[in-house]
């Protein structure tokens, strides 16, 4: 049966404060992780995907990358209705960058047989300016519409619409592909009770990397292309003074000009 | 002598402001080659130009199906040169620039950073991570080293050179591209371009409708010679169109002065605005976090305050 895989993210709960640890990585200890928002998008949108095709025998798979708690990503995904999910989990991979990460995603698909689109957010909202789904392609060889709206399956013909600041641009591209998903696609499905239940009994494939046959050597923080060497915490930005205008507009533009005028703005 | 390359950013209207600004970054490493991706002809019609604002070298890769083509042809160039002859490269950074940079990086096993807001001759780079609230420094590996770099962040200064034109010639569409069938350019307004403006006027849920972001947000950015920005729950209601989003999932902005009208100050959102040098919020919720960022915080009605706010600027200039 061909697959959709949904490519998947734990990260820190945006409300939670974020910090680097000695290395220079996340720590990842000092918050709480939850199912990337962009990813409920791309998995609803793998989820459109099958069940607009229902002759076609789609079975959507999640697969994520990451540390023991990141299977909470991969729950979410089935709750929402994914039918598989295979987390890579490996304590070499700790501060890998974005080449490595699409390397050990791209040996994991291949651990899935007929994948037919992978899925995946536009950006995550913790890490590199949505570098992975192109990355992926390169390793693939196949094409990538990517920060697409919308996603639809024709035959073996994927078409999406991708609007940037440049413009709208209708892509088209065959099968397989890789896809990115923006937040300004479908609003994603809330899990149902069924589904919170399959989430929780669902056996999901863990792998190593030696199943995947990546050497250690070839991920990680050691290993990585690019490094932060330095990392300076800014100085919380301090509110200044709270003037209460109430309808008093001529006081309140008055206010605002005045500061205007002192710092040279006007 | 060492060099870097830069992918120029064009449009039907020519070069784009952020080129000159990724030509002075990239002066930090070398001699200045500018890449003009596009189609048959576009290198000759920029030359002149790219030159002027510091190109050494004007290198056009040029092909008759470039509209039918996306970001491929641009990877394609920039990893032919730098592989035929290593340096850094230097690409603005949005979505499509981003992906540029992780494909060049990936096909020259290279470091890339994103989000850079300045370079050194060392090739390690600054730049800002978790919704700005950390400077970092980045050293980046590799013989030519990607570096994406936030619009607006480095002012350009524009040293003319003699921007010689070269041609390239690139391989046909493989495996990899997809296909445009269709494009719509985005209508570009009289105002200045959201992350390049040096004043940002914007508006959340509590300017209330798309209406009001007509006739109150907008004219004061106009008053102030600014663009106007959304938060995304603006966006979401239909205010405002989401190319001006600013924030976590929209544009990361630094103006010189930001004024937020209606706009609680979500974490998403402050994480896009809060290194404006100025901050000025307008709010009639004294409790709306969006003022503990506020260099003045005005409590009150912008219905009333904008329009004299408006007059006040007009009298003032």
């Amino acid at each position: 049966m061909p697959a959709i895989v949904a490519l998947v993210k734990s990260v820190p709960d945006t409300w939670s404060y974020k910090t680097l640890s000695e290395n220079f990585t996340l720590d990842r200890g000092a918050v709480d992780s939850v199912l990337d928002e962009i990813n409920e998008f791309s998995v609803e949108q793998a989820l459109r995907l099958r069940d607009a095709h229902p002759d076609r025998g789609f079975r959507v798979i999640a697969l994520t990358m990451g540390p023991a708690d990141a299977e909470e990503a991969l729950r979410r995904a089935i709750a929402m209705g994914a039918d598989d999910a295979v987390h890579v989990v490996d304590p070499s991979l700790a501060g890998s960058d974005v080449l490595a990460t699409a390397w050990v995603l791209h040996r994991a698909l291949e651990t899935i047989p007929d994948v037919a689109i992978v899925v995946a957010g536009s950006a995550s909202s913790d890490g590199a300016a949505g570098a992975v789904p192109g990355i992926l392609a390169e390793y693939r060889r196949v094409p990538a519409l990517t920060a697409v709206r919308d996603v639809s399956l024709d035959g073996s013909v994927v078409r999406a619409t991708r609007e940037d600041r440049s413009g709208l641009y209708r892509l088209e591209a065959a099968l397989p592909a890789v896809v990115s998903v923006t937040d300004k696609a479908a609003k994603p499905r809330f899990p149902n009770f069924k589904g919170l239940l399959a989430a929780k009994k669902h056996a999901i494939t863990s792998l190593d990397l030696a199943a995947i046959g990546v050497d250690p050597t070839q991920v990680g923080g050691t290993h990585a292309a690019s490094a932060v060497t330095a990392a300076i915490p800014r100085p919380a930005r301090e509110g200044g003074p709270k003037i209460q205008v109430g309808n008093d507009g001529v006081g309140g533009a008055q206010a605002i000009t005045k500061l205007l005028s002192e710092r040279g703005l006007l | 002598m060492s060099h870097a390359y830069v992918l120029v950013e064009h449009s039907a209207s020519g070069v784009d402001a952020v080129t000159a600004e990724l030509m002075t970054a990239a002066r930090a490493f070398g001699e200045v080659r500018a890449v003009v991706v596009g189609k048959p002809g576009m290198g000759q019609e920029l030359a002149a130009d790219l030159g002027n604002s510091g190109a050494d070298l004007v290198i056009a890769a040029e092909s008759t199906d470039d509209d039918a083509r996306f970001l491929i042809p641009a990877v394609d160039a920039l990893s032919m040169l730098a592989t035929a002859d290593p340096g850094p490269i230097v690409i603005a950074g949005d979505p499509a620039g981003a992906e540029i940079g992780a494909r060049l990086a990936a096909r020259l096993a290279s470091g890339v950073v994103f989000d850079v807001v300045d370079v050194n001759s060392d090739r390690t780079a600054r730049h800002a991570i978790f919704g700005d609230s950390m400077d970092t420094t980045a050293a980046v590996g590799g013989a030519s080293p990607v570096y994406v770099v936030r619009r607006g962040a480095i002012p350009a200064r524009s040293i003319p050179a003699a921007g010689t034109l070269q041609h390239l010639s690139l391989p046909p569409a493989n495996e990899l591209d997809a296909r445009v069938t269709a494009f719509e350019p985005a209508v570009s307004g009289a105002r200045p371009e959201l992350t390049e403006a040096r004043v940002v006027v914007a508006g959340g849920r509590g300017v209330g409708s798309a209406e009001n972001f007509r006739n109150v947000v907008e004219p004061l950015a106009d008053a102030l010679g600014g663009a106007v920005g959304a938060t995304r729950d603006a966006v979401d209601l239909g205010y405002y169109d989401a190319q001006y989003q600013v924030g976590q999932t929209g544009a990361t902005v630094s103006p010189d002065l930001y004024i937020a009208l209606g706009i609680s100050g979500a974490i998403q959102h402050l994480s896009g605005m809060q290194t404006a040098r100025t901050i000025i919020a307008v709010n009639t919720d004294e409790d709306a976090p969006i003022f503990s960022v506020a260099d003045v915080g005005i409590v009150g009605d912008l219905f009333e305050i904008v329009p004299a706010l408006v007059e006040a600027v007009k009298k003032e200039q």
